[in-house]
């Protein structure tokens, strides 16, 4: 697995739970090292053993902090770079969910050796949506509850109102409901094209 | 933004295929500008102005009247803001026909993009997606070279760390960890070094007397003690050009920069030597060692090769032994058999 996604959880834990939570997990894994680096490529069975031990130690399902890495990626600050790459997708939220389909290109432009799962906007109605999220060959990791928190607060930084869903999944794709129940809801957050 | 009735039907076009363009009448004057363009400006001060006077055209050169710029038409203009912050421009001036034939050459359509200096122009005015054209890929490259240097960054932070550690083992790769003095493989490295770049220097190879006694009697810890003490002594007696290193147990090599004259190895081997014997204290306990030395210089050599230099430095060694402890040898390649021999215990010349 490329090292971003082992950053992302570390950066993650790290950042909302301490570097203790981190170090206890990584100690338990037994791994030789305690940081992941962003531009090597790791193990694919290492993320799943730093995710279970992370589920563990925070006695919570892997699921929730799956969608809790997809939301820390949008909403803090030291993952800025994120936010801002993802917010070059569309003006308004919805011009974001149909460029979705674009996602992995763009990941790919950025860093050639990153695969991110296959994204595919289907409308089912005006503003019912239904993303499939089709996990990468081999993938050790589901990547349909990352999104879903990714999408989460993507709609809080457009100021959209959303209900989103997990619908269900089979063997390579999970399936996420998108109800955009207001495109312009709340204020959201400014974003400059150049940044500073 | 519109000024001429007559270019109501265009107009509205050339604002969402290519909003950063201005329609310049006869004389040159702004008589509508792009709703991207309009934003370079405070308010709508570039309705009625003249190309001129918004912009500087430096290329290609023309004589300054709208006569000679529409002369210049499909060609790639080069042009800077007069105001601040002067961005740089790209441009293309295009006569734009009215709906009666007569009309043409009226008017013409002056298109402009940012073209290298997109960053910090995005920046300057404040811009958006919405600036630019549907098709435009302006925002793509944005996103692009903003990505780039984020991974460029990631990239950067990793070789450095990378770096960190190399130096790290290489220093304790290099390194005898209880002297603190440079390893065998160090000294490898440092004569590799000295004979691709032709200097001269004498080799000292260094055997400790009496060290296994001290080993023995009083411990292996009094014997590490010791050692550091010797480790300590040479690197004191040396420059800082010159190299210590511990080759064995209680083996070293000393490498003497520029050093040609056997005289003087023979006075730098005696004094180290007279140092290495005055006693080292180790937990109330006398330690008494002392040195056995073998020298040879590169300069006595017409091609000095490494392996024939230690060869001979042990052959040094083994005459200052044979002669008894505390002497030290200086090879001479000439004269095998007078070598110049110097006994610390009875101050014997060389």
């Amino acid at each position: 697995m490329h090292g971003l996604v082992n950053r992302a959880i570390e950066r993650f834990v790290r950042d909302t739970y301490g570097r203790d939570t981190w170090l206890g997990v990584m100690g338990q894994l037994d791994l030789g090292y305690s940081e992941f680096e962003s531009m090597l490529i790791y193990e694919p069975q290492v993320t799943a053993q730093v995710l279970n031990a992370t589920s563990d130690a925070l006695q919570r399902p892997v699921d929730e902090v799956l969608e809790d890495i997809g939301t820390y990626l949008v909403s803090h600050p030291n993952t800025a770079a994120v936010r801002r790459l993802l917010r070059f997708s569309g003006e308004t939220f919805e011009d974001f969910l149909h460029s979705l389909d674009d996602l992995p290109d763009r990941a790919r432009l950025a860093v050639s050796d990153l695969t991110v799962p296959g994204l595919e906007l289907a409308d089912q109605s005006a503003d019912i949506y239904c993303l499939h999220v089709y996990n990468p060959h081999g993938a050790t990791v589901r990547f349909g509850p990352v999104v879903l928190g990714l999408l989460r607060a993507m709609a809080d930084d457009y100021g959209a109102l959303v209900l989103l869903d997990y619908l269900n999944r089979t063997q390579s794709c999970e399936r996420l409901r998108i109800h955009l129940l207001a495109s312009a809801h709340g204020a959201g957050r400014a974003f400059v094209l150049g940044a500073s | 933004m519109t000024a001429a009735p007559d270019l109501a039907g265009i107009a509205p076009v050339l604002d969402r295929l290519c909003p950063m363009y201005a329609i310049l009448d006869a004389q040159g004057r702004v008589v509508h500008a792009g709703p991207t363009l309009v934003k370079l400006w405070p308010s709508d001060m570039a309705i009625g102005q003249t190309v001129f006077g918004l912009f500087n055209i430096r290329r290609p050169i023309f004589d300054g009247t709208m006569q000679g710029l529409l002369r210049l038409s499909g060609s790639k203009l080069h042009l800077s803001l007069r105001a601040p912050p002067h961005t740089d421009l790209k441009g293309v001036l295009v006569p734009l026909c009215g709906p009666q034939p007569d009309e043409g050459g009226r008017y013409a359509v002056l298109n402009l993009s940012f073209g290298i200096s997109v960053q910090e122009a995005v920046r300057a005015f404040s811009l958006t997606g919405g600036d630019f054209a549907v098709t435009d890929p302006t925002v793509e490259m944005l996103y692009l070279i903003e990505a780039k240097s984020a991974a460029m960054e990631a990239s950067r932070k990793l070789n450095q760390r990378l770096q960190g550690a190399k130096v790290a083992a290489e220093e304790q790769a290099f390194t005898d960890t209880l002297t603190g003095l440079k390893n065998r493989r160090a000294l490898d490295a440092i004569l590799t070094r000295l004979m691709d770049s032709e200097q001269d220097f004498a080799l000292l190879h260094v055997d400790l007397d009496y060290f296994k006694t001290v080993n023995d009697s009083l411990g292996h810890a009094a014997g590490d003690h010791v050692l550091q003490a010797v480790a300590a002594a040479m690197v004191d007696e040396t420059r800082s050009v010159d190299t210590v290193a511990r080759t064995g147990g209680d083996e070293f090599v000393i490498i003497l920069s520029g050093v040609t004259d056997p005289a003087r190895v023979g006075e730098i081997a005696a004094r180290l030597i007279a140092r290495i014997e005055r006693p080292v204290m180790f937990q109330g306990q006398t330690c008494r060692i002392s040195a056995s030395i073998g020298a040879a210089l590169t300069c006595d050599y017409d091609v000095p090769r490494v392996p024939r230099l230690i060869e001979d430095a042990d052959h040094a060694l083994y005459a200052a032994k044979h002669r008894g402890r505390g002497c030290h040898v200086v090879y001479e390649p000439q004269a095998q058999a007078d070598w110049s021999v110097g006994r610390n215990a009875d101050s014997c010349p060389h």
